[in-house]
C-alpha cells in the first residue's frame, strides 16, 4: 500500500470517533429540551449547564478530528 | 513542519525579530505579537471604558462592565463570595486573555496563539500549580483527604484513591488540550473547506456556504471555550478553597 492511501484510510478511521460525540451532543440537547419543556422557569439555569456540557462533549469530538487532521496533513 | 498550501500552514510560527540569548531562542514571533496586541487591546478597553465612569454607560463602558460583571458573577457563584474574591483578578485576566486570543485568531491572515499546545499548557499548568499551592497553604496536610470522597466506604479506598490522584494529575492536560484542540481543529476545518472551494470550480459555492456557517460556529466557540476554561479554573479553585 502506498503511503498516501494509508494516510487517507487512517484519517478515515480516526474520524469514526466523532460518531460517539454526535450521540453525546444529541443526548445533551434532547435532555435540555425535555427539561425546559417540563419546567420552563428553569430555562436560564439549565441553559448554562447545557452549554457547558455541549462544549465539553464537542471537545471530545475535536480530539478525534484533530488526530485525523494530523494524520492527513502533518505526518 | 507544514508544507506549502497545507491547511496547517496557518499555524506556522515566524520569527519577526530574531533574538538569541546564549543558545536560547527568544525571538519575537508572530505568536508573541498577537499576545501583545491582545494585552494592549484588553488594557485599552478597560482603561478607556472605566475612565469616564458615567452613571449611564456608553458603548465602551458597557462592554467593560459586562465583561467585569460576567466574570464576577462566575467567581461568586462557583468559588463563593468569601474566599473567592481574592482570585477574581486572576480569573478575569485568564478569561480576557483567552477570549481575546481566540477572537483575534478569527481575523483572516492573523494568528491564533491559543492554537498552540505550549501556550494553553503553560496557562493550564499555572492554574494547576496555583490550585495545589492554595490548597496546601489553606488546609495543610488535610489537603490529601481530597483524594478520598467523603461518605465512600473505606474498603473502596484502594480503588478510589488512585483514580482520584490520576484524575487530579490529568487536569492540566485535559484543560489545555481542550482549548488547543478546539482552536486548531476549527481553524483547520475552515482551511480544508476553503481548499474545496478552489478544487470544485463552479460548485465552489457550496463549500463557501458551509464555511460561512462554520465561521459563525467558530465565533460561538471562541467565547464558549474561553468560558469553559474560566469556569473550570473556578471549579478547581473551589475545590482548593473549600475541599469538596
Amino acid at each position: 500500500m502506498d503511503p498516501t492511501s494509508a494516510k487517507m484510510i487512517g484519517a478515515g478511521l480516526a474520524a469514526i470517533g466523532v460518531a460517539g460525540a454526535g450521540v453525546g451532543i444529541g443526548n445533551i440537547f434532547g435532555s435540555l429540551v425535555s427539561s425546559i419543556a417540563r419546567n420552563p422557569a428553569a430555562r436560564d439555569q439549565v441553559f448554562g449547564i447545557g452549554m457547558l456540557g455541549f462544549a465539553l462533549t464537542e471537545a471530545v469530538a475535536l480530539y478525534a478530528l484533530l488526530i485525523a487532521f494530523l494524520v492527513l496533513y502533518a505526518v | 513542519m507544514a508544507a506549502e498550501g497545507s491547511p496547517l500552514e496557518q499555524f506556522q510560527i515566524e520569527r519577526l525579530v530574531p533574538l538569541h540569548i546564549g543558545s536560547v531562542d527568544v525571538s519575537y514571533t508572530n505568536s508573541a505579537l498577537l499576545m501583545t496586541i491582545a494585552v494592549v487591546l484588553i488594557g485599552l478597553l478597560l482603561i478607556a471604558g472605566t475612565s469616564r465612569g458615567a452613571l449611564v454607560p456608553g458603548r465602551l463602558q458597557s462592554m467593560a462592565e459586562m465583561a467585569y460583571e460576567f466574570v464576577s458573577g462566575m467567581v461568586d457563584e462557583n468559588i463563593g463570595h468569601h474566599g473567592g474574591r481574592e482570585f477574581f483578578p486572576l480569573v478575569f485576566s485568564i478569561f480576557m486573555f483567552v477570549f481575546f486570543g481566540n477572537t483575534l485568531g478569527l481575523i483572516p491572515y492573523s494568528f491564533t496563539f491559543t492554537s498552540h499546545i505550549i501556550v494553553t499548557f503553560a496557562l493550564a499548568l499555572f492554574v494547576f500549580l496555583l490550585v495545589t499551592l492554595v490548597a496546601l497553604w489553606k488546609h495543610g496536610i488535610k489537603f490529601f483527604t481530597m483524594f478520598f470522597p467523603p461518605g465512600a466506604p473505606i474498603f473502596m479506598a484502594p480503588i478510589l484513591i488512585p483514580i482520584e490522584i490520576v484524575s487530579y494529575l490529568s487536569r492540566p492536560v485535559s484543560l489545555s488540550i481542550r482549548l488547543f484542540a478546539n482552536m486548531m481543529a476549527g481553524h483547520t476545518m475552515m482551511a480544508v473547506f476553503a481548499g474545496f472551494t478552489i478544487t470544485l470550480g463552479i460548485f465552489g459555492f457550496f463549500p463557501i456556504a458551509i464555511n460561512v456557517a462554520l465561521y459563525a460556529l467558530e465565533v460561538i466557540v471562541t467565547a464558549l471555550q474561553a468560558y469553559v476554561f474560566t469556569i473550570l479554573t473556578c471549579l478547581y479553585l473551589r475545590d482548593a478553597v473549600h475541599l469538596h
